[in-house]
C-alpha cells in the first residue's frame, strides 16, 4: 500500500499556477461585464444623514449609483436557519439596506460603471453627510460583558481559584496580542452574473456552499438557482470563510444593471471590510507544585465583538478555548469577556483562539519553568496529559512526547543555557525558546463523485477547496492510490456548488474530511466496475467475487493472478458506456450531510466519534533568536517544527504548509499589528507598507518534522489537518527565546523594537 | 484616481514649461510613489509630464567629486562603482530602502520628492493639513508612533520617510534644478526639504515646475568610516522607525570631521550639528559617541506614542558611529 499517499508528489496544479493558467475569481471575464466599486463610510458609528450622488451619476461610464435610497431590498439573513444548516455567518449586515453605520469604511453606496477605473473615480464624487456618534473602539476602556456565544461558555473544572491561591508556586501575568489582519495575496473578489432568476458567482471564498446558501437567502431564490465557483484561491487564512457584505453587493449590482458585475477589493478594504483577529488581553494564572505539576490554570480573556453582530452568533477570539487541552490539570477556569466595539466583525484567522491563546499560556509556562528552575521541555513532560482535562475524553492519537523529545534532540536543545544572557555572538545575544503547538482534529461530512472514463482517465469531483494548500494534489494522490492509476491521469475538480457538497475550508478539516470520502468513493467504484465486468460475461472474473479483485494499472485485476484482468476501457466498451461513476457521501459519527449521494458507512471506531475520543493534533516549536538589545532588533535564526498531525498525505505540501505556518507565527511574534485611530475608529494601518507581514529577510531556515502516525480513530486513513497547528506555538517560542537571550520578558505581541526600550 | 492628461516630456525645457503653465500638473519619473498616491486620491494632478526618457541618468566624475543624474535609478546609483568606492554611505542608505524592484524603477530625483508615510496623509477620510490645508492634523493626537520628534508644528507631525536623502545630507550634496525661466540653480541639500511650520503642504523649497536634473557630491574623506543604520519593524521593506547616517574622518585617534544625520524623526532629514560638535576634535571612543548621542536628542519633543524614538535615536547614533569606526562592519 501507499504507492502515492504520503509521497512528496508535486502539486498537480503547480504548472497551471506558475504559468498563469490557474484562473482566480477576478480573472474570469464575461461579455458586457461591468465593474462595481463601493463607497465607504468615513465614520464608524452613526448614520448617513444625506447622500448626494448626482455628480457621481454624471461621471463618465457610470451605469448606476446604489445607495440606501435605491438599493434592492434584500431578505435579512435568518440566523436560526443558518445556525441549523451550519452556514458560517459573517457580518449580518446586508449592504445599503438602511442608513445605520457600525464600523468605519462600511459600504454606504456603490458605483457600477463600464470600467474599474471609472467606478473607482466616481466613488470619490459621492458626497455624504453623516450624523456621527462617538464610536466605541478602546478594548481596554470599554466595559466588558460575558460573551453570549455558546462557544464561549465559561468552563470551571474543580476549584481553580482556591487551588491557585494555595499553590506553592504561582505565575500571574497579563499577555496581549494585537489586532491582526489576514491579508492573503488575493483580495476578496467576485463576479456575479444573473440569468433570469439564476445567479452564478465566481467568488474567492473558502465555502462555496455556505456562500450559495446565504446568497440564495438574501436574494430570496431557491438555493439551486445559485452557483458559486472558487476553483483557485490565492490564500485565505479565514477571511474568506465568512459571508461579507461584498457578496450581496455584487449580486445586487449585477441584478440592478442586468450586467455581469466584477468587484475586487483594494488593500485598505481588505483591512477594514473583511474581518480581523480581534486583539486579546489575557490574564493567565498558573499554580504549580514545587516539582512542576500544575494544580490550577485560569485563563481569562478579554477581547472584542462587533456591535452590529447578532449576539447569538457573535464571533470572538477564543483564546482560552482549545488551549485548555494543552496540559493535564485538575482545576481549570476558562473565561471570555467581550467589549462591543465599532469594528468590522472579528473573524477566524489561522488558528483562531489557539494562536494568541498559546502565546499567553506558553509564555506563562516558560515563566513557570524559569521560576521552578525546571527545563521548559521537562515541565511540559511533567504535565503531559493523555486525556482532555475538561471533557476527560482520551485523545484519539497523541504522540506529542516524540515531538518534544525528538524535536529537542534534533534542535540541540541540550545546549541551551537555563540562565538568560549567557550566549553572545558579536552584537547579538542568542537564546533558545520552545512552546507547545496544538489544534483540534476536526472532520465534517463530505460527498464526492469519482468517474472512470473509457480513455483511462479519472475525474474526481467534490466541492472542497484548495486555498493554495494542496487539496487538489492530495485528492489526486488518494484517487490514484485506490483506483490504481497514475496521478497524471486524474482530473480533480473542486469548489463548485455544482459538485457534490463537501466541507468549508476552515478548521484544518479538509484533509480528514475529503480523503476518507475519496477512498470510499473509489471503493464503491471498484464494486461497480466488478459488477459491470461480470454482468457483461467477462470470462476473466467468472466464479470470482469482489474480494478477489483489485484496481491497478488502469484496470480491474485478479489479486491471485497479476496478469489476469481487464482494463477500464475494455470493461466500459463491453458495457457500451463511456464512463462509470459513483457519488458517495461519508458522515462522521453524529453528523449528517445534506448531500443525497449514496452513503458509505465507515465503521464507528474509525469514524471520528467525538463522544468517545478527543481529537487534537499536537506539536512542538523550537526557536533560536538573536537580539540586538541596543536597538531592539530580533532576528529569528532558526526554527524547528515537529508536529503530530496523523498521517501526512503529502510530505511536500505538508512541509510547505509548515513553512507558511512558522512565517505566520513570526508575524504574530514580531511584526503584525493593526492600529485603530482612537477617535475615528479607522485603522491607520491600511496597506502592506503599514501592516508588516514578515518578508524573506525575516524568515530563517525552518526544519519540519512530522510524527506521521495515522489517527485511525479519526478516519480509515488516519489523516488530520496540518494548516493551522503549524502556525501555533511559534510566537511564544520566539518570546521565550528572547527571554532566554536577554532576560527581558515581553508579554505583548508583536515584539517590535520600541518594546525593548 | 482622477482622470489626467499624459504628456511626454521631449526635453528639459519643454517639460518644465508644460508643468509651469499648469498648476495642477506634475512631473512623472519612476512613479513609484506618485502613482500610488494618485490611486489613493491623495495626489490629484490633472496632467502628468513624463520626464523619464530625458537624458539625465548619468553618473560621472567631476572636478570636485561626482555628479549623479536625477533620472539615474536608485538601484543603478547604489551599485555604481564611483558611488560604492567613494560614497559607500549613499550606497548603504539606498540599499536600506524599498525593494530591488522598486529601486530599479525609482529615480534619484523622485526619491528626494517622496512624500511622508504618515497614515493620516494617506487616508483621505482623515484630517491632514499636508493633504488638505486647514483640515487639521490627525496624527498630532492620534496614533503617532512613526511621527516626528523634532521640528514639528501643531499643523503637522509627519516625517520625511526616505533613506537616500539622509546620506545626501551627510555628504553635503547639492541639488541642481532647472526652473521656469530655463535657468539652472543649485540648492544645498540642507535647504532642499523644509519643516512643516504653517505650510505642511510644502515638503520642500522647489518652485512649481522646477525640475531636479542632478545631484552633486563633493569629495570627502568619509569613505572608509561611514555607516547607515536603519531601525525598522521588520528586516527589510519597511520604513525606518529611526535611521542614522554617520560619517567620520579621523586624524590618528581623534575625530577631524563628523556627520550625524537622523532619519524619520522630522519633516526633513535631521542633521545634528550638536552631535557633530560633540564629536569633532574628540577621541573616537564610546564615551564621545554617547555624548554626541545625548547632544543630538537633547532637544527632542516626542509625542504620545513615539517617546521610544528618543532613546532609540541615541542608541542608534552610538551604534552607527561604532560601526562607522569599524569600517562599516558590525
Amino acid at each position: 500500500m501507499a504507492k502515492f499517499i504520503g509521497k512528496p508528489v508535486d502539486r498537480v496544479d503547480g504548472r497551471l499556477k506558475v504559468t498563469g493558467q490557474a484562473k482566480y475569481a477576478a480573472e474570469y471575464t464575461h461579455k458586457n461585464m461591468a465593474y462595481a466599486f463601493p463607497v465607504l463610510s468615513k465614520i464608524a458609528s452613526g448614520e448617513v444623514a444625506a447622500i448626494d450622488a448626482a455628480e457621481a451619476e454624471k461621471a463618465p461610464g457610470v451605469l448606476t449609483v446604489l445607495t440606501h435610497k435605491n438599493a434592492l431590498r434584500l431578505q435579512p439573513i435568518d440566523v436560526d436557519q443558518s445556525i441549523k444548516t451550519g452556514s458560517l455567518l459573517g457580518e449580518l449586515l446586508l449592504p445599503l439596506q438602511d442608513t445605520k453605520i457600525f464600523y468605519a469604511n462600511q459600504y454606504i453606496a456603490c458605483i457600477v460603471a463600464e470600467t474599474y477605473e471609472q467606478a473607482r473615480y466616481a466613488a470619490l464624487l459621492v458626497k455624504v453627510k453623516y450624523k456621527e456618534t462617538k464610536p466605541a473602539i478602546d478594548l481596554e476602556k470599554e466595559p466588558k460583558v460575558d460573551s453570549t456565544s455558546p462557544r464561549a461558555k465559561q468552563v470551571i473544572v474543580g476549584t481553580p481559584v482556591e487551588a491557585f491561591n494555595s499553590a506553592p508556586v504561582k505565575i500571574e501575568q497579563v499577555y496581549k496580542v494585537a489586532t491582526e489582519n489576514h491579508h492573503p495575496m488575493e483580495p476578496h473578489s467576485l463576479i456575479a452574473a444573473w440569468e433570469g432568476e439564476k445567479l452564478t458567482v465566481y467568488n474567492a471564498t473558502q465555502g462555496v456552499h455556505s456562500s450559495r446558501h446565504l446568497l440564495a437567502q438574501t436574494f430570496n431564490v431557491p438555493k439551486e438557482n445559485v452557483r458559486v465557483i472558487a476553483s483557485f484561491i490565492g490564500g485565505a487564512f479565514g477571511t474568506k470563510a465568512m459571508f461579507w457584505a461584498t457578496e450581496p453587493l455584487a449580486g445586487m449590482a449585477a441584478r440592478v444593471t442586468k450586467r455581469p458585475v466584477k468587484i475586487v477589493l483594494t488593500r485598505p478594504m481588505m483591512q477594514h471590510c473583511t474581518g480581523n483577529r480581534g486583539a486579546t488581553r489575557q490574564s493567565v494564572y498558573l499554580g504549580a507544585t514545587r516539582d512542576g505539576k500544575l494544580v490550577s490554570r485560569r485563563h481569562i480573556t478579554e477581547t472584542c465583538v462587533a456591535r452590529l453582530d447578532d449576539r447569538r452568533t457573535e464571533y470572538l477570539e477564543l483564546a482560552g478555548g482549545n488551549t485548555s487541552s494543552t496540559y493535564a490539570c485538575p482545576n481549570i477556569e476558562i473565561t471570555h469577556k467581550v467589549a462591543l466595539l465599532n469594528v468590522n466583525s472579528p473573524t477566524p484567522m489561522r488558528a483562531p483562539g489557539e494562536a494568541p491563546g498559546l502565546f499567553a499560556l506558553e509564555s506563562a509556562m516558560d515563566e513557570l519553568a524559569f521560576e521552578l528552575k525546571i527545563d521548559p521541555v521537562q515541565l511540559r513532560l511533567i504535565n503531559y496529559g493523555e486525556a482532555n482535562p475538561i471533557n476527560k475524553l482520551p485523545y484519539s492519537s497523541k504522540h506529542l512526547k516524540e515531538c518534544y523529545e525528538q524535536g529537542a534532540a534534533k534542535f540541540g536543545w541540550s545546549l541551551r543555557k537555563s540562565e538568560p544572557r549567557q550566549t553572545r555572538d558579536g552584537e547579538w545575544l542568542v537564546g533558545y525558546g520552545m512552546a507547545t503547538a496544538l489544534y483540534p482534529g476536526y472532520r465534517s461530512p463530505s460527498a464526492a463523485r469519482v468517474r472512470v472514463n473509457s480513455d483511462g482517465t479519472v475525474s474526481v469531483q467534490t466541492a472542497a477547496h484548495d486555498l493554495g494548500t494542496g487539496t487538489y494534489t492530495i485528492v489526486a494522490q488518494t484517487a490514484a492510490e485506490f483506483l490504481g492509476v497514475p496521478v497524471n491521469k486524474i482530473k480533480v475538480a473542486l469548489a463548485d456548488t455544482d459538485l457534490p457538497q463537501s466541507t468549508l475550508a476552515g478548521g484544518s478539516r479538509t484533509a480528514a474530511t475529503v480523503i476518507p470520502n475519496i477512498q470510499a468513493a473509489c471503493e464503491a467504484l471498484r464494486k461497480k466496475l466488478f459488477e459491470l465486468a461480470t454482468k457483461n460475461n467477462s470470462s476473466v472474473f467468472s466464479g470470482k467475487n469482489i474480494a478477489d479483485v483489485e484496481l491497478r494499472d488502469g484496470g480491474l485485476f485478479l489479486k491471485s493472478d497479476t496478469n489476469k484482468g481487464e482494463t477500464f476501457e475494455t470493461i466500459l466498451k463491453a458495457a457500451k458506456i463511456d464512463s462509470v461513476e459513483e457519488c458517495v457521501t461519508v458522515n462522521p459519527e453524529g453528523q449528517k450531510s445534506n448531500e443525497p449521494c449514496f452513503v458509505s458507512e465507515i465503521p464507528a471506531e474509525q469514524n471520528a466519534d467525538t463522544k468517545k475520543w478527543d481529537f487534537h493534533s499536537f506539536g512542538a516549536q523550537f526557536v533560536e533568536v538573536g537580539v540586538n538589545e541596543q536597538i531592539g532588533i530580533v532576528r529569528v535564526r532558526r526554527v524547528l517544527s515537529y508536529h503530530d498531525c496523523g498521517r501526512i498525505m503529502n510530505k511536500k505540501t505538508a512541509r510547505s504548509q509548515a513553512f507558511g505556518g512558522v512565517i505566520f507565527g513570526i508575524g504574530m511574534a514580531l511584526t503584525e499589528e493593526s492600529h485603530y485611530d482612537p477617535r475615528s475608529a479607522r485603522f491607520v494601518t491600511r496597506n502592506l507598507a503599514d501592516y508588516h507581514v514578515p518578508v524573506n529577510a525575516d524568515v530563517p531556515e525552518i526544519e519540519v518534522y512530522f510524527t506521521n502516525q495515522p489517527d485511525y480513530k479519526n478516519n480509515p486513513l488516519g489523516a488530520r489537518g496540518v494548516g493551522e497547528i503549524v502556525a501555533t506555538g511559534v510566537a511564544p517560542a520566539i518570546a521565550n527565546a528572547i527571554f532566554n537571550a536577554t532576560g527581558k520578558r515581553i508579554r505583548e505581541a508583536p515584539i517590535t523594537p520600541d518594546k525593548f526600550l | 484616481m482622477r482622470p489626467f492628461k499624459y504628456t511626454e516630456g521631449k526635453d528639459e525645457t519643454s517639460a518644465v514649461r508644460a508643468v509651469v503653465v499648469n498648476r495642477e500638473s506634475k512631473f512623472l519619473a519612476g512613479g513609484t510613489n506618485l502613482i500610488d498616491l494618485m490611486k489613493e486620491y491623495v495626489e490629484r494632478p490633472n496632467e502628468l509630464v513624463d520626464v523619464s526618457q530625458l537624458p539625465l541618468a548619468q553618473i560621472k566624475n567631476t572636478s570636485n567629486g561626482i555628479s549623479i543624474g536625477a533620472l539615474a535609478k536608485n538601484g543603478a546609483t547604489a551599485n555604481h562603482p564611483l558611488v560604492r568606492q567613494n560614497y559607500p554611505l549613499l550606497s548603504m542608505a539606498i540599499l536600506a530602502g524599498a525593494s530591488g524592484q522598486l529601486r530599479n524603477m525609482a529615480t534619484n530625483g523622485g526619491n528626494l520628492m517622496q512624500r511622508t508615510r504618515c497614515q493620516y496623509f494617506y487616508d483621505i477620510a482623515m484630517p491632514c493639513n499636508k493633504r488638505e490645508p486647514g483640515t487639521g492634523c490627525g496624527a498630532l493626537e492620534g496614533i503617532n508612533r512613526i511621527h516626528a520628534i523634532f521640528g514639528w508644528s501643531d499643523k503637522c507631525v509627519a516625517t520625511y520617510p526616505g533613506d537616500m536623502a539622509n546620506a545626501l545630507y551627510a555628504l553635503d550634496a547639492v541639488v541642481r534644478v532647472k526652473g521656469a525661466n530655463g535657468q539652472e540653480r543649485t540648492i544645498p541639500i540642507q535647504d532642499f526639504h523644509r519643516l512643516p511650520g504653517n505650510e505642511p503642504q510644502k515638503d520642500n523649497n522647489l518652485e512649481h515646475g522646477e525640475l531636479i536634473i542632478g545631484i552633486d557630491l563633493p569629495k570627502n574623506n568619509f569613505a572608509n568610516k561611514s555607516y547607515y543604520l536603519k531601525v525598522r519593524d521588520r528586516a527589510s521593506y519597511a520604513f525606518a522607525l529611526v535611521s542614522v547616517a554617520a560619517a567620520l574622518e579621523t586624524d590618528g585617534s581623534n575625530i577631524r570631521q563628523a556627520r550625524v544625520v537622523l532619519g524619520s524623526v522630522a519633516h526633513k532629514p535631521w542633521r545634528s550639528g550638536e552631535a557633530e560638535k560633540a564629536l569633532v576634535g574628540k577621541p573616537a571612543t564610546d564615551a564621545t559617541f554617547n555624548a554626541a548621542a545625548e547632544a543630538a536628542l537633547k532637544e527632542a519633543k516626542p509625542l504620545a506614542h513615539n517617546g521610544y524614538k528618543v532613546e532609540l535615536g541615541k542608541r542608534a547614533i552610538v551604534l552607527a558611529l561604532q560601526r562607522a569606526m569599524n569600517g562599516g562592519a558590525e
